[in-house]
């Protein structure tokens, strides 16, 4: 079972982020959960929400504590919370920021999704860049699937748009 | 046709109530059920679904407009959570005394004070005694077939008692996984229409409902509830088995479900959601060369006692998990349900993850270690911060 955990900011869309994913591993032939942090959900403060990713039926339902993956939607938070809290030896974690390098202690992928998202979608939201920065750097699900999950959930043009942001982020994390 | 889509508990119930082509619903939103009237005030409103959706302003107006609607003749539906279902207390007894085939989802939250939005089983067990049948669903995919098997169960003839199918709060009803939807005409089928033969409202055939029961009679009509909640089990698995057979699902006998019981000399017992989180302990465990047991509590009223004392005829450590507390008993619900129907064994009530908070796997571990070796009956609380 792979387990992620997503850290953004009220507001942010991580919880949908969570769920996407969750879709997308569905679309591969995975069992899913997505869910968010049991919390009071407040625009603007730290929030966490979770995918869970198996071949089994997912049983489990308790919270995620030790996530073998870690996406960071907003790099303020690097300050904020510690975002490798419980990250099993071995994770990585994909950050959204200008920075190139950053050194967490885990293997540490860097992407500027903001300015993706400005440039495409015109709106720093980059839940959708997250995702396929993730897909991109760890090809844990298909990009089709991802595609497909965000078309789902976006209508229309913001939908395309959603779908070629997330491409964008896919395929720079993908040379690497 | 069938599909599958990955959905949310709350969205699960409200897809259930469509295809059980509900006519009324009447409901005041509250966290964490309010995603499920929204869906279906929205699937009415675009014309999906053909029910009339009455905007009432609380939970004790919303079970006053069910019970006026069912009244009539007509399928209905609401939903709640912890105050909001505290609030319709005596209109509950009101819906099963006028014997309402009305369906109620609750999203199992803790009651106030302190505020507490997240899960645990108080608000529904404190209605044990009110004439509605529980059923405890322990995923989305069994949330969607309860809806649908409640209409079945409740508008039965044997029965005509109001069904209340309890969902654990933001576990389920805010957590994505994949669901299999049925087809719409089936379950149309299924179910069929209601139409009602005991007694209903009708300005061509007037009558009274819900009049004063005098002492000559008042006692009478407890009688038949109580009988009417006992027939309940045989039509639950029924309906369980009528279910499997056209959408290949079922839920252990539709009273309780055992797992790995086979061998095992330590069992949980236990209701919702956490039933999962124990499986996966249960499976974590037997690699490890140990078998412990699992007997999950699916209907909490009709109580399937005749069930219990035979699963769990060969325990010796049973533990029962309660989501729930009577103050000043220092025990929950079910444990002194268990109690009472099995007298002879040692049984270890394990009060948890009230208001919310997690049940996780090491928990059950805590509880399984302190089941085998506990000598005597004893309440314990699990996850309590020192």
């Amino acid at each position: 079972m792979i387990e992620i955990r997503f850290h953004g900011r009220g507001g942010q869309g991580a919880v949908t982020a969570a769920k996407i994913l969750a879709k997308a591993a569905f679309y591969d032939g995975k069992y899913c959960q997505g869910f968010p942090f049991f919390g009071v959900e407040r625009r603007g403060a730290p929030v966490m929400a979770f995918t869970r990713i198996d071949d089994k039926r997912i049983l489990i339902r308790s919270q995620v504590y030790n996530p073998d993956y870690v996406i960071v939607l907003d790099p303020t938070l690097l300050d904020a919370v510690n975002v490798v809290k419980g990250l099993k030896e071995g994770g990585a974690v994909i950050v959204n920021t200008t920075k190139e390098e950053l050194d967490l202690g885990f293997k540490t992928y860097t992407i500027d999704a903001t300015g993706i998202a400005l440039d495409i979608l015109g709106v720093p939201i980059v839940n959708t860049t997250m995702l396929g920065a993730f897909v991109g750097a760890t090809k844990l699900i298909s990009f089709d699937s991802l595609r497909r999950a965000i078309l789902d959930t976006f209508k229309g043009k913001l939908g395309e748009k959603n779908a070629k942001a997330a491409e964008v982020a896919y395929s720079i994390l993908s040379e690497n | 046709m069938e599909r599958v889509d990955v959905i949310t508990g709350t969205t699960a119930a409200a897809i259930g109530v469509k295809l059980s082509n509900v006519e009324v619903i009447a409901a005041y939103p509250i966290t964490p059920q309010s995603e499920c009237v929204e869906m279906l005030a929205k699937f009415i409103a675009d014309g999906e679904f053909d029910a009339e959706y009455i905007k009432v302003e609380s939970e004790h107006s919303a079970m006053a407009a069910c019970i006026g609607a069912s009244a009539t003749g007509v399928r209905t539906f609401t939903a709640t959570a912890a105050q909001g279902l505290a609030l319709m207390h005596e209109m509950l007894y009101i819906a099963s005394g006028m014997r309402l085939p009305i369906v109620m989802l609750n999203t199992n939250r803790a009651l106030s004070a302190p505020i507490n939005i997240w899960c645990d089983h108080q608000d529904s067990v404190t209605e044990r005694d009110t004439g509605w049948i529980q059923i405890y669903a322990q995923n989305n995919q069994e949330t969607l077939d309860s809806i649908i098997q409640a209409y079945k169960i409740a508008e039965d003839e044997d029965v005509l008692l109001p069904v209340m199918v309890c969902i654990d709060g933001f576990i389920l009803t805010h957590t994505v996984e994949p669901v299999y939807i049925p087809d719409e005409r089936k379950v149309r089928d299924y179910l069929g229409i209601y139409e009602p033969k005991h007694a209903y409202l009708d300005p061509d055939r007037p009558i009274t409902q819900g009049p004063v029961g005098v002492p000559e009679c008042y006692m009478e009509t407890r009688k038949q509830i109580n009988d009417a909640i006992e027939r309940a089990k045989e039509v639950i698995k029924r309906v369980n088995e009528e279910y499997y057979q056209l959408f290949n699902r079922r839920y252990g006998n539709g009273l309780v479900e055992g797992y790995n019981l086979e061998n095992a000399d330590t069992v949980l017992v236990a209701m919702g959601s956490v039933c999962e989180t124990i499986r996966y302990v249960i499976d974590r465990l037997k690699k490890k060369g140990k078998n412990i047991g699992l007997l999950r509590i699916r209907t909490f009223r009709p109580f399937p006692k005749e069930e219990i004392k035979e699963m769990l005829e060969g325990a010796e450590n049973i533990g029962v998990l309660d989501r729930n507390i009577s103050f000043g008993l220092n025990m929950g619900a079910l444990g002194t349900e268990i109690m009472a129907t099995l007298r002879d064994k040692k049984i270890c009530n394990y009060i948890v993850g009230l208001g919310g908070r997690d049940i996780t796997p090491r928990n059950i571990e805590e509880i399984v270690k302190h089941l085998e070796e506990s000598k005597d009956v004893e309440t314990k609380w699990i996850g309590l911060k020192e």
